[in-house]
């Protein structure tokens, strides 16, 4: 936590535009650098012709590439490797390949990636992705060339005329990844076919599909946003985005506890890619069950709980109100449950593809009743490895359902994780019934921690009934005792406090900060950032981040309350101030919040805390 | 905590189980409700199953039927409504070697749980799926279900539904199930044979219970509640017998046209039952019989003059999910080199920093 961290984010993105020659990549690669310039980016270019102008359609040596290199800071070079590549045709992903970083996005044009058009790139095989070893959750693999037939259909243009705007799709899918704003691209249009308005239409046309199809598949590319920590620590690193970390976090749990993995879900933007990463991981034993509806995932996953698994269900906002329900009889039944949101904006379907703090809330108070249950949120896209193996560890150690809170921001972006060496990791202890308890145990007998046991199906001597309606303490039999269902809630709620979780931790002028910046979650990098921009001018500024929400660490009143100045920020309207205020008498923080649904900007930031 | 008062061991050594063995606690369902018959014959089953009660699941969701895992020594959740299928599915994947009963009222299963009941089905999961359809929803005090006839007047329809019931075997048949039975809650042997059947089909199996609620809508399944009624307005279906049926077993169905008809017993042509045809056609038509189908045609009380269908109507085999999933797991375990969390981080791209 105490790392210093630095945030890339649009600062060094490098996209290659690659093709036949006659594909028109330059002019795509044009454009796309003329609407980033157009936003105050510097640019550097670097057009890479083929040798023989001339060469055969789909041939290798017909490749023409466009490298375009964007940044918000001055930029130097085209740069080096490439953070998405276009490959418009099998000989160009063939040839350009070796330009893209490990991570790369890869945009390819899967209608020319026929069995002629591999033969003329060598490929051996039709699997084309394997025998280069790429990763096919890096590829946006889209039908271009239909799809631009079918958009110009209408145009009364020929084939051989619609296809020279297959560019124009690439280009618009680029755009959507990277949030251009399209009207610049159309009046280049304009202005470069002023003479030719079909043309131009057509393009404009073809640059919204692009565009558009983007928007509809949730297009996103892992690494717009890198959070890398300054000094590494010397060991053996890969890169990983926050998602994948999550989807690693929970393997690495359920093998420390010696359990099966079990996921219930239902595809999500932006938390598909947990559903994606387990379900490739069956040789582990992972068992992944894409449901019905968010409901199913998590009462599946619930009926996995109780079956001996250690179960998950992953989500975003709209999920996790349908999901309120079950997590409501985990809590009541006190089964063991790791519920995984990825925010996004909202409310309702709100921005499926960009990134708010707005779960909170939701979170902790978002079901009927007295519901308490432990909440985290991962600071950054390497610390959602720790987040999920911890979520993992406090939801099967005190029998309770946990939510672990990330963001599209954190799940999408990477870092580069040193590689977890799980003997270095807590075990994991769940409180199993033992053979002594046989013929005394009844389901709501509690540890010294107030946890209940965990009698697994199929151990004999423990058949007993869980269920939703309030159990009485002693026997487990239903009931509606006054008494006791005043008893029981409070039991539940004392599980949870007494759920021990590390102090807040206070980073740079720790003694004699003037003002102190407060924040949870994906906001980490950003409130560092503004922080050491603050003390490099001078001031005394110190950050206290929360990590764990609920219970919330024993040390918080004390930190909150010891400094002149607290300013919270949080990509919301102020639900983590709010919940502080409640559990913190006295507590009156500055706030500052914002919800573009994108992340914070270090300036921003460091313009409003300086006012303070 | 389990009621191990009627152990009995066979000669071979093994256990034999009771129905006592099943048993727990006082059921609270109002005097004479239908749940009381089922649950009676669901522990019969159980013991002559055989399946140990540590290794079976009983998952119900909300509703006066739902209250029937607290009455069974097995292990069981009695969960939120209409989830019962989803929560089922989970324990069952998770662990396969779990018996899981599923028990579900008409608006459980059909309304709030409808769509979990049909990919359940779908899926072909390997669970014991029975359907307690007494047409009312009882715990919230009369109020029309899914399964409520067109015109039911209830504390919620006072003038009477406007909206058109399902059949639970539509629903079951739509989502590609494979097994469906039928069985009236007061009949025990016939309850306990459909129970046994279900257990013994591999995949997804309905078993609906025609189930009356005294209170809120007593007499909905008089046709066929008592032993008399039953004998003139049933049919025992059975895999491979001839369809005969009537108090004195003198009327049988046979094909006409597309559809049925009453013929004399000896009629040459009268159908002999297939529960294993993979074609569902003519099991559904059986298991609409006694519905209003269409005109009267025949002898009986019924809506449409057709004995009322009992038994296993369909029983086919197939691939289930969960053996699915397992048989999965193992074909990629032996295809892939990781096989725990270290040597899956050796399959990433790897750095150095020194």
């Amino acid at each position: 936590m105490s790392e210093e961290l630095e945030i890339k984010e649009l600062e060094d993105v490098v996209v290659r535009f690659s093709g036949d020659s006659g594909d028109g990549m330059q002019l795509a690669g044009n454009i796309f650098s003329t609407v980033s310039a157009t936003v105050g980016n510097s640019i550097s270019t670097f057009p890479d012709y083929p040798a023989d102008i001339r060469a055969p359609q789909g041939s290798l040596t017909g490749v023409s590439g466009f490298q375009v290199h964007i940044g918000a800071g001055t930029v130097y070079t085209p740069g080096d490797k490439c953070d998405v590549l276009v490959a418009m045709n099998a000989a160009a992903l063939k040839t350009q390949y070796k330009f893209a970083k490990p991570d790369a996005a890869i945009i390819i044009d899967t209608d020319s990636f026929g069995p002629k058009d591999l033969e003329k790139a060598a490929f051996q095989t039709e699997d084309y992705l394997g025998e280069m070893g790429i990763d096919p959750d890096r590829v946006i693999a889209c039908p271009i060339t239909q799809m631009v037939k079918d958009c110009l259909a209408d145009s009364g243009m020929d084939v051989k005329a619609m296809l020279k705007c297959r560019n124009m799709f690439a280009l618009g899918l680029v755009c959507w990844l990277f949030d251009r704003d399209l009207d610049i691209a159309f009046n280049f249009l304009k202005e470069k076919f002023a003479k030719k308005a079909g043309v131009a239409e057509a393009n404009i046309k073809v640059i919204q599909a692009g565009y558009d199809y983007g928007h509809n598949t949730h297009s996103s590319v892992a690494n717009v946003y890198r959070i890398e920590t300054k000094n590494k620590v010397p060991g053996r690193y890969m890169d990983i985005t926050g998602n994948k970390a999550t989807a690693y976090g929970l393997i690495a749990a359920a093998e420390k506890a010696g359990l099966k993995l079990y996921l219930g879900s239902y595809p999500i933007t932006p938390a598909t890619d947990i559903l994606h990463e387990l379900s490739k991981h069956k040789s582990l034993g992972v068992t992944t069950v894409q449901c019905e509806d968010e409901i199913a995932g998590c009462a599946s996953a619930l009926g996995a709980s109780f079956a001996g698994a250690l179960a998950a269900t992953s989500t975003s906002g709209p999920g996790i109100c349908l999901k309120s329900e079950a997590i409501n009889l985990g809590v009541i039944m006190e089964l063991p449950l790791v519920v995984l949101d990825v925010q996004r904006g909202g409310p309702a379907t709100g921005l499926p593809t960009k990134s708010e703090q707005t779960d909170l809330l939701q979170v902790l108070f978002g079901r009927n009743g007295e519901s308490p249950l432990p909440v985290l949120a991962a600071t950054s896209p390497t610390d959602c490895f720790d987040a999920a193996f911890m979520a993992a560890k406090i939801a099967l150690e005190n029998m309770t359902p946990v939510v672990l809170l990330t963001d599209a921001y954190v799940a999408n972006g990477s870092g580069a994780l040193r590689l977890p060496d799980l003997n270095e990791y807590p075990a994991i202890n769940p409180p199993y019934v033992t053979e002594d308890m046989k013929g005394k145990w009844t389901p709501y007998q509690r540890n010294e921690r107030g946890v209940r046991y965990w009698a697994v199906p199929g151990t004999e001597g423990f058949t007993h009934i869980l269920g939703g309606l309030e159990k009485d303490n002693a026997t487990g039999a239903i009931s509606t005792n006054p008494e006791n269902h005043d008893l029981m809630t409070r039991l539940r709620q004392q599980k949870i406090d007494n759920i021990q979780v590390p102090d807040l931790e206070v980073v740079g002028d720790v003694d004699d900060a003037e003002l102190l910046i407060v924040g949870f979650g994906g906001t980490y990098g950003h409130l560092h950032a503004a922080m050491d921009a603050m003390r490099a001018a001078g001031r005394k500024v110190a950050l206290a981040h929360f990590k764990y929400i609920r219970p919330l660490p024993k040390n918080t009143a004390e930190v909150l309350m010891k400094y002149p100045k607290v300013v919270v920020a949080e990509q919301n309207m102020g639900q983590l101030a709010g919940y502080l205020r409640m559990k913190v008498d006295g507590f009156v923080p500055f706030q500052f919040n914002e919800v573009k649904g994108q992340p914070f900007t270090v300036n921003s930031l460091v313009d409003y805390f300086s006012q303070l | 905590m389990e009621a191990n008062n009627n152990n009995i061991i066979s000669p071979s050594g093994e256990k034999q189980w009771g129905a006592a063995d099943f048993k727990k606690g006082q059921p609270r369902w109002c005097p004479g409700c239908g749940d009381h018959f089922f649950l009676a014959s669901l522990h019969k089953a159980m013991a002559e199953i055989g399946v140990a009660p540590k290794d079976i699941a009983v998952i119900s969701g909300i509703g006066c039927s739902s209250r029937l895992p607290h009455y069974m020594a097995t292990y069981g959740m009695n969960t939120i409504h209409g989830r019962a299928a989803a929560i089922a599915t989970g324990c069952k994947v998770a662990n396969p070697n779990l018996t899981v009963w599923q028990i579900s009222g008409d608006g459980d299963g059909l309304a709030i749980g409808g769509n979990h009941f049909i990919h359940a089905n779908r899926r072909n999961i390997n669970l014991n799926m029975v359907l307690l359809n007494n047409r009312i929803y009882g715990l919230t005090k009369g109020q029309y279900s899914p399964t409520s006839p067109r015109g039911f007047v209830s504390k919620s329809s006072p003038y009477g539904t406007v909206e058109d019931p399902f059949n639970p075997v539509e629903l079951c048949f739509g989502a590609r199930g494979r097994f469906f039975a039928r069985a009236v809650a007061t009949d025990a042997p016939g309850t306990v044979e459909i129970l046994k059947a279900a257990y013994n089909h591999k995949g997804a199996s309905v078993c609906e219970i025609l189930q009356n609620c005294v209170i809120f809508n007593n007499g909905t399944h008089d046709l066929v509640y008592s032993k008399e009624n039953r004998a003139k307005n049933a049919i025992y279906l059975r895999h491979g017998e001839k369809m005969i049926f009537g108090e004195n077993n003198q009327y049988g169905l046979a094909q006409d046209g597309f559809g049925l008809k009453v013929v004399s017993a000896d009629d040459p042509s009268v159908l002999v039952h297939d529960a294993h045809c993979l074609d569902k056609t003519l099991q559904l038509r059986l298991a609409l019989m006694g519905t209003p189908f269409n005109e009267k045609l025949g002898p009986l009380d019924t809506a449409d003059g057709f004995p009322v269908a009992l038994g296993v109507i369909r029983d086919v085999e197939a691939p289930t999910y969960d053996d699915c999933v397992t048989a999965q797991i193992e074909e990629v375990k032996a295809m892939k080199k990781y096989h725990n969390f270290a040597e899956l981080l050796e399959t990433n791209d790897i750095w150095e920093v020194k």
